[in-house]
């Protein structure tokens, strides 16, 4: 059989591929203000809005940013296609 | 007895029995069947697919066990549980359109059938169906055991009532209605999670005076408490980290979660599910472990983690408020077991039954059996839940991490790598889980990190050293 590939999972792979992106970001938000601002000394921490900085940033902004960036990523980025095969097939035969 | 606190339970209880009911009677007959109470024919919106991942995840220990242990560890658990922001997002991400698309090309109802049709291997099978029963089946047990001593800790009604009240609640729409009933109930007790979470969030906040005065007084109490390592410094960055393989990335293996991503109508409704998803589950996760959190300023003392959410619920809020609030871990509990308890049928019958006893079965037969099967599973469990055996108890603890281990390098490079074959897929699903036992018994957390990662390495490794043996790639262009 010749293998031909489905451009449908072309648009897959791709987006696959972001969403693995988008989660190693977000480890990386988490991690970064979690333990870059929360290491120091607890007399040192500043406050935002009563929380500790260091959790402001990372659990709390961290999950309206990432909220956000999933909107993102999925309203311009992710594409609409078509899941039943013969559906496809047909639109593309005529 | 608390009557506030019992009626807006009890009505929540009979609310999602009569839905579930009612969701039942809209089954379609018809050469349809299997996908229909398997799958709901496909048919997921983008509300409903969101929610029903988000509670189907969503268990106990979202609503009990978790805030129980921030009460204890401070903002260093919340910092923990908000790994699992991603599974909003990376499950359907990761298996994305491909594993929908390729679903309906080869009708696939159950994640077995998806590896079957990948695979083409007997033995592949086998071991992922034993997996799932044994694993899914203890897991199950224990999350009813959960529910029946949720419905005793409120009521005051004895172990074996809760228990009972809790099982004919749940069996009886899940046999009836099947996947279609599971997650519209889901997505009514993910709502119920939702407004249970916001609820006690503001009402201790409210009873602590803010959190100006909530943090100033954890600092006082012990200034480790707002650190990110725990009050008893003993969150490291290293294990704190590696729980975004457990309860974040990993989820992709689990069973009862991905055969959610072959059940929705069309991008749009993945699209929609995505940010829903995210949302819902971070808003829940961050939310109920600040307040086991806030809840120490409130409540100082309390000894047993599991107490610290009831405690809490019946403390700052009025009793009707609060039978709402404790509705909700119920609610997690039910969404789980209901879920699961149609998985593990789903794999008798489909994975076993139909591909190697009676490939022919008559559809009128497929249809009594599935029936039958999901009500002997669930009779079954409750019998299990009445005295729990140790060996379930057991069973349970590789419950998580063993699919995880199992599951998640057969599926992914399944669909993204063409030269996996069966021998990798094998050997992945055994060393996977073996070791993943192995190191439970012998070396839990090892290196300082949770014992499920060296099991998912090993089994990646254990995959592509497979599949460079000689074996047989997909003759189809399917995938």
């Amino acid at each position: 059989m010749k293998k031909v590939k489905d451009w449908r999972f072309r648009v897959s792979n791709k987006e696959a591929i972001m969403g693995t992106v988008l989660a190693l970001l977000n480890f990386v938000w988490w991690y970064a203000f979690a333990y870059g601002l929360g290491s120091q000394p607890v007399k040192e921490y500043t406050y935002i809005l009563g929380f500790p900085a260091w959790f402001f940033y990372s659990c709390i902004a961290g999950f309206i940013v990432f909220t956000i960036l999933v909107w993102i990523m999925v309203k311009f980025f992710f594409k609409e296609v078509p899941f039943e095969t013969e559906e496809m097939e047909k639109e593309e035969n005529h | 007895m608390n009557w506030d606190v019992i009626l807006p339970l009890a009505f929540f209880l009979v609310l999602v029995f009569c839905i579930g009911i009612y969701t039942s009677r809209h089954m379609k007959s018809g050469p349809s069947f299997l996908q229909d109470y398997f799958l709901a024919g496909r048919e997921l919106g983008g509300f409903v697919l969101a929610m029903t991942m988000v509670a189907t995840y969503g268990s106990a220990s979202s609503f009990i066990g978790g805030p129980g242990a921030a009460y204890q560890l401070g903002l260093g658990w919340v910092l923990l549980a908000m790994a699992q922001l991603v599974t909003g997002y990376f499950t359907l991400a990761v298996l994305g359109k491909k594993f929908a698309i390729v679903a309906r090309k080869i009708n696939a109802v159950t994640l077995i059938d998806f590896l079957k049709a990948r695979y083409e291997s007997k033995w592949v099978v086998i071991l992922s169906a034993l997996s799932i029963v044994i694993f899914l089946f203890s897991a199950m047990a224990a999350q009813w055991v959960g529910g029946g001593r949720l419905i005793e800790s409120f009521t005051g009604l004895s172990y074996t009532t809760a228990l009972f009240i809790f099982s004919g609640s749940v069996l009886v729409y899940v046999i009836a209605g099947g996947f279609r009933a599971v997650v519209i109930t889901d997505a009514i007790q993910g709502v119920v999670m939702v407004i249970g979470t916001v609820i006690i969030l503001a009402g201790t906040i409210v009873a602590g005076g803010g959190i100006d005065n909530i943090m100033s007084e954890l600092r006082t109490e012990n200034p480790n408490l707002i650190s990110p390592f725990g009050s008893n410094e003993s969150l490291t960055p290293l294990y704190v980290s590696s729980f975004w393989i457990l309860v974040g990335v990993g989820v992709v293996g689990l069973p009862q979660i991905s055969v959610r991503a072959m059940s929705y109508r069309n991008a749009k409704a993945m699209h929609r599910a995505m940010i829903i998803g995210t949302f819902v589950v971070g808003f829940i996760m961050l939310g109920m472990h600040l307040a086991g959190v806030f809840g120490r300023v409130i409540l100082p003392g309390i000894e047993v983690p599991d107490k610290v959410m009831p405690l809490l619920a019946l403390e700052v809020l009025p009793g009707w408020l609060a039978g709402i609030v404790l509705a909700a871990p119920l609610a997690a509990v039910m969404s789980t077991v209901d879920s699961v308890l149609l998985l593990v049928s789903s794999t008798i019958i489909k994975d076993v039954y139909i591909n190697y006893v009676k490939p022919d079965a008559e559809e009128r037969f497929v249809k009594k059996l599935s029936f039958a099967i999901t009500a002997v599973v669930g009779l079954s469990v409750f019998a299990m839940a009445i005295n729990p055996p140790d060996l379930l108890i057991w069973l349970n603890l590789f419950a998580f991490g063993g699919l995880e281990a199992a599951f998640i390098w057969p599926i992914v490079m399944g669909l993204y790598w063409r030269r996996g074959n069966a021998n990798g897929a094998i050997a992945s699903i055994v060393v996977g889980v073996g070791s993943y036992m192995w190191l439970h018994v012998n070396q839990p957390n090892l290196w300082g990190m949770h014992t499920v990662v060296m099991p998912i390495l090993f089994s990646f490794i254990a995959y592509i050293v497979g599949s460079f043996t000689k074996g047989d790639r997909p003759q189809t262009n399917t995938f």
